[in-house]
């Protein structure tokens, strides 16, 4: 193997040609840590290679797709960018899912809409370093300079001679061409973008349309079982006593044990349960259904949303456990404005991703093979390394197509009971769960309640803003994605500012659920700012364009490598962009609308996303609601990278909200979730749906992700409709719970 | 128990459990990995099959019970993929993370062929009984209109274009 290569520690390309001809790319691409929210530090000293790109003698280009594939479509997106400056015609690539490697790939990872940013120069670079090796392949072939020389589609042509070669033709020379520094390469000028900016289709579509074995509960291993895996309903009671003689002797079963779990893990980890090991599924279910488990006592056992709710209410009462932020004299403020006060509640809710958590566990002496469904490999790995006492290296992990992630395949508590269950059997093992084990062991979306007062002048502006969150946690600490930032809008947008918050305990696990935070925050702040309009006597839409231009500056953002960077932080202007162009697409307040319909609008900015949205809604007098429409304007950077696949992200996240907004929530009761299936926990069906008419507001910044920053703004923009259709004013969710009758 | 199934065409003798539900027998006796799992309670849709033409929730019907009926799966909807269905499922990229969409796209097989040209309506109505997690609810709509033209009119059946079918400006 022949290989030559102009290294940089941190950013390179090395080359080498293939057998049978052709030419092999990989590359080390450094991830932007700093956006990796749940992603583990990388920290690898010395990363191997990466091989990203393959191209053989026939033209066909085989480009590696790193990140885990649960729908946001990154198995299709990443490779769009190598193939975009490569300057190949899209139909003669070939994508392939990358293992989880983290020394090869560093961050593989599906969360918190992080891949654009992180992948789009390196990406790129890595294509357009390919194009300048086979250009100058191509330059000594024809023996002209490569300068004179152009390329499109796969082929590179000199126009003065009427020379051409194809990069099939050229991929094995290219292979000894000296590669470039990806950090100073040349990439194309947006204008001459062919690929990026197109409806591209799903690579996998073809095959989920025809019924082909891709997603992790499809995986088949030779000599296989089956395993179910029966936890406590309290959250990590351990068994205090089982008879499994009778289990045993049931039709098909194998094994039938008692898992102690991992404390140290606490409920992130191997919780205690029962593991049945069955010939099949079915039979391993059978047997389950004839478990008698006697749980221990727990110290959660009596809790429940009532109990929740109660202390919840002591909380807001008092003052705040901590300060959070504090700008000016909020109470000062108030006194001589006009003062409102709202308490707004948003309910613990479940990822209820369609395909239940599974994984396939294979024990081959002192090595483990693992098939699993999950967005964060890099930590599931780690755990089932420490639980089992296992080197990682000794852990092979294949990444497999995931029926949905919103957030809960980033906990990987399946993994860990995966593996142990076959490390006791000895032979392979896929581990299945119910509907009911999924959606009673969810790392949930929690509860928050926010105690506002705000304050506006006689000239109808915002001059004080307090919240009194209320969540869950232990001193200094909430729980997962209980928290809130300092800040959250409008911090930087009012004088006068106060964050408070006071934590309760609470023993059920929790985690990130598709905008984690935003999805919540945003209904409470977002209600309360139109409340506050209302009391200004202003047109919400236009009070909040006045509030955002009340914007105290920030430090600039950090030097940018090309064009201006995204800041980090909340830009006023980009969203005031984004609200002038929902008014105008929305027709926002050019239309009179009869009583009973009304419109209303929200705006909200995470995951580096400006996304506003206008719902229009129709209460009955009887109070049934319709949703009519949904405008949906976003700013996510100068590129819509996958148009076709954007606008999914978007109507579903919108979607996804408006179907939490209807319905859903989870309670608790004796410490246990009391839903545990789509008859009591409610999904947004097809006859509920809206028409959802999406825009993009290109701007001059680089892009960001997408798979999260259009759900929030759409759950407060559907209470204030109704507040515009009825004067009612919905301060808790789910509106399945709410009296809309009006008259 | 000793059955006789007719899945897609082939007979198939399994030995099942008696009360074991037609989808496992699918997936773990059959290989057939193309129909999915969601709920195991009639509520999501995932599991639909054809019996006799007729959608049915595979994960609650018995597979002993489905002997002697013609049962269809995603994998024998078409030999080669190009069921109109498939082909407008593929133009219009509907997918997200596609779990659903098998189950979805059965539905919508047994849609049209009582209603060759369903509207808006008809198809909310038929369709609601399938969820899709990833509410791509728009584009299944869209494709199954589609597909209604792609069989009303097989000889002009040419890609229609980047459409977009929520309305993206």
């Amino acid at each position: 193997m022949n290989t030559s290569s102009p290294v940089t520690r941190r950013d390179f390309l090395r080359v080498s040609t293939i057998a049978g001809g052709g030419i092999l790319l990989a590359s080390y691409v450094e991830p932007l840590s700093a956006l990796e929210r749940y992603a583990p530090a990388a920290g690898l000293a010395d990363p191997a290679l990466s091989a990203f790109v393959r191209i053989t003698p026939d033209g066909i280009v085989t480009i590696m797709s790193k990140n885990p594939e649960v729908g946001q479509g990154i198995k299709t997106m990443l490779p769009m960018l190598i193939a975009e400056e490569l300057d190949v015609d899209w139909k003669n690539v070939r994508v392939e899912q990358a293992p989880f490697d983290p020394v090869k790939f560093q961050s593989q990872f599906a969360g918190g809409s992080t891949a654009t940013p992180t992948n789009w120069l390196p990406m790129r670079r890595v294509g357009a370093a390919g194009r300048a090796m086979l250009v100058a392949a191509a330059a000594t072939k024809m023996g002209v300079p490569a300068s004179e020389l152009t390329t499109s589609l796969g082929i590179v042509r000199h126009a003065a001679s009427g020379k051409s070669m194809t990069y099939g033709e050229l991929a094995t020379d290219a292979a000894s061409v000296p590669a470039p520094e990806l950090a100073t390469v040349k990439l194309k000028d947006p204008k001459d973008f062919k690929i990026i900016g197109s409806r591209v289709k799903g690579v996998d579509t073809k095959a989920i349309v025809t019924g082909k074995p891709i997603f992790g509960i499809d995986v088949t291993v030779p000599g296989m079982l089956y395993a179910m895996y029966h936890k406590s309903p309290v959250y990590g009671a351990k068994v205090a006593s089982v008879d499994l003689t009778a289990i045993k002797a049931m039709p098909g079963v194998r094994h039938a044990f008692v898992v102690e779990g991992n404390d140290a893990s606490g409920l992130t980890g191997l919780v205690p349960g029962v593991a049945i090991v069955a010939d099949s599924w079915w039979q391993a279910k059978s047997a389950r259904a004839k478990l008698d488990v006697k749980w221990a006592a727990h110290p959660t056992s009596s809790q429940g949303t009532a109990s929740f709710n109660t202390q919840a209410a002591v909380l807001a009462k008092s003052e705040p456990q901590r300060s959070l932020r504090k700008d000016g004299d909020p109470d000062a403020a108030m006194s001589g404005a006009k003062v409102v006060n709202a308490a707004y509640y948003y309910p613990f809710i479940s990822h209820a991703q369609l395909e239940p958590m599974n994984c396939t566990a294979h024990f081959k002496g002192d090595t483990l093979e693992m098939w699993a469904p999950t967005q964060n490999p890099a930590p599931g790995r780690q755990l089932v390394a420490r639980v089992l006492g296992m080197k990682e290296e000794a852990i092979t992990v294949n990444l497999v197509r995931a029926g949905g992630g919103f957030g809960r395949r980033l906990t990987n508590d399946f993994m860990v009971e995966a593996a142990a269950i076959a490390k006791q059997v000895g032979v392979p093992v896929k581990l299945l769960w119910t509907r009911e084990d999924d959606m009673q062991h969810d790392f949930y979306r929690p509860a928050g309640y926010h105690n506002f007062s705000g304050a506006v002048d006689a000239n109808g502006k915002l001059v004080a803003w307090k919240n009194h969150f209320v969540s869950f946690g232990e001193g200094q600490n909430f729980v997962s994605s209980a928290g809130i930032n300092a800040t959250e809008f409008p911090a930087r947008f009012v004088p006068n500012y106060a964050l408070g918050a006071s934590v309760m305990s609470l023993g059920v696990p929790t985690g990130p659920l598709r905008a984690p935070g935003s999805n919540g925050i945003s209904f409470a702040a977002q209600g309360f700012i139109d409340e506050l309009a209302v009391a200004a006597g202003k047109d919400p839409l236009q009070f909040r364009l006045d509030l955002l231009a009340q914007e105290q500056p920030v430090p600039p953002p950090a030097a940018g490598t090309s064009g201006p960077q995204p800041q980090a932080g909340f830009d006023g202007a980009r969203m005031r962009g984004v609200l002038e162009m929902l008014r105008d697409v929305s027709g926002w307040g050019k239309t009179p609308l009869p009583k009973g319909t009304g419109m209303g609008v929200a705006f909200h900015f995470s995951h580096r996303g400006y996304f506003a949205e206008v719902v229009q809604a129709t209460v009955s007098k009887a109070g049934v609601l319709k949703i009519d429409k949904v405008w949906a304007v976003g700013d996510v950077g100068s590129e819509i990278i996958n148009p076709s696949g954007a606008e999914a992200q978007v109507q579903g996240s919108v979607l996804d909200g408006i179907g939490q907004a209807l319905a859903q929530e989870v309670t608790f009761a004796n410490g246990q979730a009391e839903q545990s299936n789509f008859n009591t926990y409610r999904l947004l069906r097809s006859n509920q749906v809206p028409p959802v008419e999406v825009h993009f507001k290109k701007t001059t910044f680089a892009p960001t992700g997408i798979g999260e920053p259009a759900l929030p703004p759409v759950i407060p923009a559907l209470v204030n409709a109704i507040y515009a259709a009825t004067g009612k004013r919905i301060r808790s969710i789910p509106l399945s719970k709410q009296d809309l009758k009006w008259a | 128990m000793k059955i006789q199934l007719k899945v897609n065409g082939q007979a198939k003798a399994l030995d099942v459990p008696e009360d074991m539900p037609l989808l496992w027998a699918l997936r773990d006796e059959l290989g057939l990995k193309g129909t999915k799992f969601g709920c195991g309670v009639s509520q999501c849709g995932a599991c639909t099959v054809h019996v006799n033409g007729v959608a049915t929730r595979s994960c609650a019907t018995k597979a002993a019970a489905a002997q002697g009926a013609e049962i269809t799966t995603i994998e024998g909807l078409s030999s080669d993929g190009t069921h109109a269905l498939q082909r407008a499922w593929d133009e219009l990229d509907v997918p997200q993370c596609g779990y659903c969409q098998a189950g979805q796209i059965m539905a919508a097989a047994a849609l049209l062929a009582k209603n060759a040209k369903p509207t808006d309506a008809d198809i909310d109505t038929a369709m609601s009984r399938n969820i899709c997690r990833c509410a791509t609810y728009h584009r299944i709509r869209a494709a199954i209109h589609r597909a209604a033209e792609i069989k009303s009119a097989p000889a002009s059946v040419g890609a229609p274009g980047a459409k977009s079918p929520g309305g993206v400006r």
